[in-house]
C-alpha cells in the first residue's frame, strides 16, 4: 500500500471515529436535555400562594406569619371575584323566586303534573344550593311542555318553562365558569372543605393557573361542520354573560390575576425530601428516592463480595478445564438474560422458596443476581490486567498466593473492579422489572433509615414509580412535571455515580501510576 | 566438593542457625578459599517443560559469598535454571524437574519444603524493574511486613538500611511516601533489589537486570553488585559478556540447556576449556 493511501485510510478511520462519538453526545444531549429541562421544573418552578399554603398546612415548612399576610393580600384580591359570583346567583335566585308563585297554583292542581311540582318545590328556597335549584327546575321543563301539548293546560305553562329555560341557560355556564374558578382559586371563603388535598387549593404551579385562566376566558370546542377534520373553536366566554355581574370579572381577573395567586419563583427542595400527597399530585418523591437508595447500596452488598471472590476463583484458582469453561459460559449468558426473567426468578426463590417477604431484601438479592455477572465480568477483566510482574515479585518476596492477591493483585486492580461496581449500581438503580414482584410498592411509607427497620418492608422506588405514574395514575396529564422530575432525579443519581466512578478510577490509577 | 548434604530439617531457614562450615555471611573475597562453603548445589538437575528439556542434567556447586555469572545465548535456559532457585517456575504448571537441587543444604523440591520460606532466603530482580505500584517505603516494607515485622520504627530501620545498601537512600530519602513508579528506570532496579534485600535474604538471584537499563544505570548496578559482593550469593543471568567478566568471580556457561563450562570468571575469559565457549566469548555465535 502506497503510504498516501494510508494516510488517507488513516484520517477517514479517525474522522469516523470523531464523527460517531460526536453523533452519540449529541443524541446524548438530544434526550437529556429535553428531559432535564422539563424534569428541573418539578424542582424550580414558579409557585402560588396555594402551593406556599399547602407546603405549610402539610410539611411545615415555610414562615407562616409572612404567609398569612400573602393569604390576606391574595383574599382581598379575590374579593371582588366572589361578590360578583354572589351578586349574579342572587339575582339568578330572584329570578327562580319570581317563578314560585306560578307554580304553586299549578301544585294545587290535583293530578301527577300539580304532586311532581310540589314535591320539587320543597327543594326551593333560599336556603338550598343555588345550583342544585336550577336542576330541581329544570329537570321539570320537559315534563311542563309534555304537559303544556295536552287539551286542559292552564295558559302559564308556556311562560313557566320558558322563564326555566331562560334561567338554566345563563345557570350551566356559570356553572362552568364557578368550576374553573374553583379549579384556580380552591374552595371559596366558607365553603365547606373537601376531603381530597387536590381539592382543598387552588394551582399551585403559576405556569398551571394560567392554562386555567386561559380556560376561564376561552370556551373551546371542536367544530366538525366544515369539510374534513373538525377545526378548534375559542369562543370568548364573556359572551355568556353579557350584560351579568358576571360581565367585568373577566377583565378584573386578567387584571388581578397576580394578585389573587402571588406567583414567585420557588426552589422547591421539598420535591426531594417530602412525602408525595394525593398520590403524588402534591409534593415530593422522597419514599421513592430512599427506596432506590436502599435497593441500589443492598444489591451492591450482595452482589460485591461474591462477585469478587467469584472473579478471583476464576482468574487465580480455577485449572482450565470443562466444568471451568462451563461456569464461564454461565456468567456470559446471565449477563444476556432479561431482567423480567431476574424478577420472575426472584418471586419464584426467594419469595416462595425462602419465605421472605416482599421487601427491601427481596428485591436487593434480585437486583444483586441481575448485576452479578457485570461485576464478576469487570473484577476478571481487572485483575487479569494486573501486570503479572506484580504477582512475580510478590511471590519472590517469600508472598503466600492469597497475600499476593490481597496485598498487591486487588490493590492493582481496584480501578477496574470499581468501575464495574459503579456500572452496575446505575443498572441496579434504574432497573424496574427485577423490583414489581419483589420489592415494589406504587404507594408506601418511605422507609425507615435504620435497615433492620427497613429490610422486610416494600418499596417505591424511582424506577417503578416513573412508570406507574405514566401509565397507571389517574391525572398522569396533570402531574408531567413530577414524572419529569423523578426521570430527572434518576438520572442524575445514574450519571453521578458514573462521575463518581470516573473520579475514583482516575485518583486511584494516579496513585497506581505515581 | 563435599558430597554429603547436610540433612534436612525444615527450620534451617530460621535467622539464628548458624551451620558450622556454612560461613554464608563472612566474606570470600579470594574465589580459591570460598570452594569450601557451596551454597547451591544442583546434581544431574534438569528442568522440563512439558517434554521439552530446557535444563538438562546440570551439575554445578554456587559458592557462598561470590558473584557468579551465567552466560549463554538466548533460549538457553538461564533463566529456566535461576528460576528453579527459588521455584519460581512453580508458576508453570507444566514444569517438572528431576535430580536434586541443594539450597543450603536444603533440597529444594522436597515436597515439604516451604516455598515461602526459601523465596525469603532467596531474593530475585527480574529483567524488567516491577516495583509494585505503592510507595517506595511500602514496596520495601512489604517483605518484612509479610514475615511479622509490624512495629513502624523497625520497619522505618529496616527501610532505611535497605536503601542504603542499595545505594537509593541519598536520591529518595525525602519522598519516600511517593509511588514507586516516578522513579527512574534504573532507579526502579535499585529500589527492587532493595526490596529483595529487606527481607534479609542470603542469595540473590538477578536475571539479566540491566538489560532494560540504559548504560549510565547499568554501571550503578554493576557497582552496586560488587558492594554486595561477599554480603551476599549473587546470581545473575547476563548476556553481555562484558558484564559477566567485569562483576562476578565465577561463570557458568550454558548452552542448549547443558552446563558447558564452569570456573573462575578470569579463567572462563581468557583460557577457556571448551571450543563452545571460546567461540561464544569472542561472539562467533550467540
Ligand atoms: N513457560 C514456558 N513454557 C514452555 N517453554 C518455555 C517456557 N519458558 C521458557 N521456555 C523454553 O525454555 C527454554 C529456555 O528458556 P529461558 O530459560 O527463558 O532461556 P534464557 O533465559 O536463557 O533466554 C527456551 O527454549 C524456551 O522456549
Ligand atoms: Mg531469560
Amino acid at each position: 500500500m502506497r503510504i498516501s493511501t494510508r494516510k488517507l485510510l488513516d484520517r477517514s478511520f479517525s474522522s469516523v471515529g470523531v464523527i460517531s462519538i460526536a453523533l452519540m453526545g449529541l443524541i446524548l444531549l438530544v434526550i437529556l436535555v429535553p428531559i432535564f429541562r422539563k424534569g428541573i421544573g418539578a424542582l424550580v418552578f414558579e409557585a402560588t400562594v396555594e402551593h406556599r399554603r399547602l407546603i405549610l398546612d402539610n410539611f411545615d415548612h415555610g414562615d407562616d406569619l409572612e404567609l398569612a399576610a400573602e393569604i390576606k393580600s391574595a383574599r382581598e384580591a379575590r374579593q371582588p371575584v366572589y361578590e360578583m359570583v354572589q351578586a349574579f346567583e342572587s339575582r339568578q335566585q330572584a329570578k327562580i323566586d319570581s317563578l314560585r308563585p306560578d307554580l304553586e297554583t299549578l301544585a294545587e292542581r290535583d293530578d301527577s303534573m300539580g304532586r311532581l311540582v310540589a314535591r320539587r318545590l320543597k327543594r326551593l328556597g333560599p336556603d338550598e344550593d343555588f345550583l342544585e335549584q336550577v336542576e330541581t327546575i329544570q329537570q321539570l321543563v320537559p315534563r311542563l311542555r309534555e304537559y303544556g301539548d295536552g287539551d286542559d293546560a292552564p295558559k302559564e305553562i308556556a311562560a313557566i318553562s320558558s322563564g326555566i329555560t331562560r334561567i338554566t341557560s345563563q345557570t350551566l355556564a356559570f356553572a362552568e365558569l364557578k368550576e374553573v374558578l374553583y379549579d384556580l382559586l380552591g374552595p371559596a371563603p366558607g365553603e365547606p372543605m373537601p376531603q381530597l388535598t387536590r381539592k382543598q387549593y387552588g394551582q399551585t404551579r403559576w405556569e398551571k393557573a394560567r392554562e386555567t385562566i386561559d380556560h376561564l376566558f376561552f370556551i373551546e370546542r371542536w367544530d366538525y361542520s366544515g369539510p374534513g377534520m373538525g377545526t378548534l373553536v375559542r369562543e370568548p366566554r364573556v359572551e355568556q354573560f353579557r350584560e351579568t355581574e358576571i360581565e367585568p370579572l373577566f377583565a378584573y381577573v386578567e387584571g388581578h390575576a397576580e394578585a389573587m395567586l402571588q406567583p414567585r419563583w420557588t426552589l422547591y427542595w421539598g420535591f426531594l425530601t417530602d412525602k408525595p400527597l394525593d398520590s403524588h399530585i402534591f409534593g415530593g418523591i422522597y419514599p421513592e428516592l430512599i427506596g432506590t437508595i436502599y435497593l441500589t447500596l443492598g444489591a451492591i452488598l450482595f452482589a460485591v463480595p461474591i462477585g469478587i471472590i467469584a472473579a478471583i476463583y476464576f482468574t487465580e484458582y480455577a485449572k482450565a478445564g470443562r466444568l471451568i469453561s462451563f461456569l464461564r459460559a454461565c456468567v456470559s449468558t446471565l449477563a444476556g438474560v432479561p431482567s423480567i426473567v431476574f424478577g420472575m426468578f426472584g418471586l419464584a426463590f426467594f419469595l416462595n422458596v425462602w419465605q421472605l417477604p416482599k421487601g427491601v431484601l427481596a428485591g436487593s438479592l434480585t437486583l444483586a443476581l441481575l448485576i452479578l455477572p457485570v461485576i464478576i465480568r469487570a473484577s476478571e477483566e481487572a485483575i487479569r490486567s494486573v501486570p503479572h510482574t506484580y504477582r512475580e515479585a510478590a511471590l519472590s518476596l517469600g508472598a503466600g498466593r492469597w497475600r499476593t492477591i490481597v496485598t498487591v493483585i486487588l490493590p492493582a486492580a481496584l480501578p477496574g473492579i470499581l468501575t464495574g461496581i459503579v456500572i452496575s449500581m446505575g443498572r441496579a438503580a434504574g432497573e424496574t422489572a427485577p423490583i414489581i414482584f419483589t420489592a415494589a410498592a406504587s404507594v408506601a411509607a418511605p422507609l425507615s433509615l435504620n435497615p433492620l427497620q427497613a429490610w422486610d418492608q416494600p418499596t417505591a422506588a424511582l424506577s417503578w414509580n416513573i412508570y406507574n405514574l405514566c401509565t397507571e395514575h389517574e391525572a398522569a396529564d396533570e402531574i408531567r412535571h413530577v414524572q419529569f422530575g423523578m426521570v430527572a432525579v434518576l438520572i442524575t443519581v445514574v450519571l453521578a455515580l458514573n462521575l463518581f466512578a470516573i473520579i475514583l478510577r482516575a485518583r486511584i490509577a494516579k496513585k497506581l501510576k505515581g | 566438593m563435599n558430597a554429603t548434604p547436610t540433612p534436612l530439617d525444615f527450620r534451617p531457614f530460621g535467622e539464628s542457625t548458624p551451620r558450622p562450615g556454612n560461613p554464608v555471611k563472612s566474606i570470600h573475597v579470594d574465589p580459591k578459599g570460598a570452594q569450601d562453603s557451596v551454597y547451591v548445589r544442583a546434581t544431574d538437575f534438569s528442568i522440563f517443560y512439558g517434554r521439552a528439556e530446557a535444563v538438562c542434567k546440570v551439575n554445578i556447586d554456587i559458592y557462598a559469598g561470590l558473584v557468579t555469572a551465567i552466560i549463554g545465548p538466548s533460549g538457553c535456559g538461564k533463566s529456566t535454571f535461576l528460576r528453579s532457585i527459588n521455584r519460581m517456575n512453580d508458576l508453570i504448571p507444566s514444569c517438572k524437574t528431576s535430580g536434586q537441587l541443594l539450597f543450603d543444604g536444603v533440597d529444594v523440591y522436597d515436597r515439604r519444603l516451604d516455598v515461602t520460606v526459601l523465596r525469603k532466603k532467596a531474593g530475585m530482580v527480574f529483567q524488567k524493574p516491577n516495583p509494585f505500584p505503592k510507595s517506595i517505603f511500602d514496596n520495601i516494607a512489604y517483605g518484612p511486613r509479610l514475615h511479622g515485622v509490624k512495629s513502624q520504627a523497625q520497619l522505618a530501620e529496616i527501610v532505611e538500611q535497605s536503601l542504603l545498601q542499595a545505594a537509593l537512600w541519598d536520591e529518595v530519602k525525602d519522598r519516600l511516601s511517593a509511588n514507586a513508579l516516578g522513579l527512574s528506570g534504573g532507579q526502579q532496579q535499585r529500589l527492587c533489589i532493595a526490596r529483595a534485600l529487606a527481607v534479609n535474604p542470603d542469595i540473590l538471584l538477578m536475571d539479566e537486570p540491566t538489560s532494560a537499563l540504559d548504560p549510565n544505570a547499568t554501571s550503578r548496578i554493576e557497582e552496586l553488585i560488587s558492594e554486595l559482593r561477599g554480603k551476599y550469593t549473587i546470581i545473575i543471568v547476563t548476556h553481555n559478556m562484558q558484564q559477566a567478566a567485569r562483576v562476578s568471580d565465577y561463570t557458568a556457561f550454558l548452552y542448549e540447556g547443558a552446563l558447558i563450562e564452569y570456573g573462575e570468571t578470569r579463567q572462563i575469559f581468557t583460557n577457556p576449556t571448551r571450543k563452545h565457549t571460546e567461540d561464544y566469548i569472542t561472539g562467533r555465535f550467540g
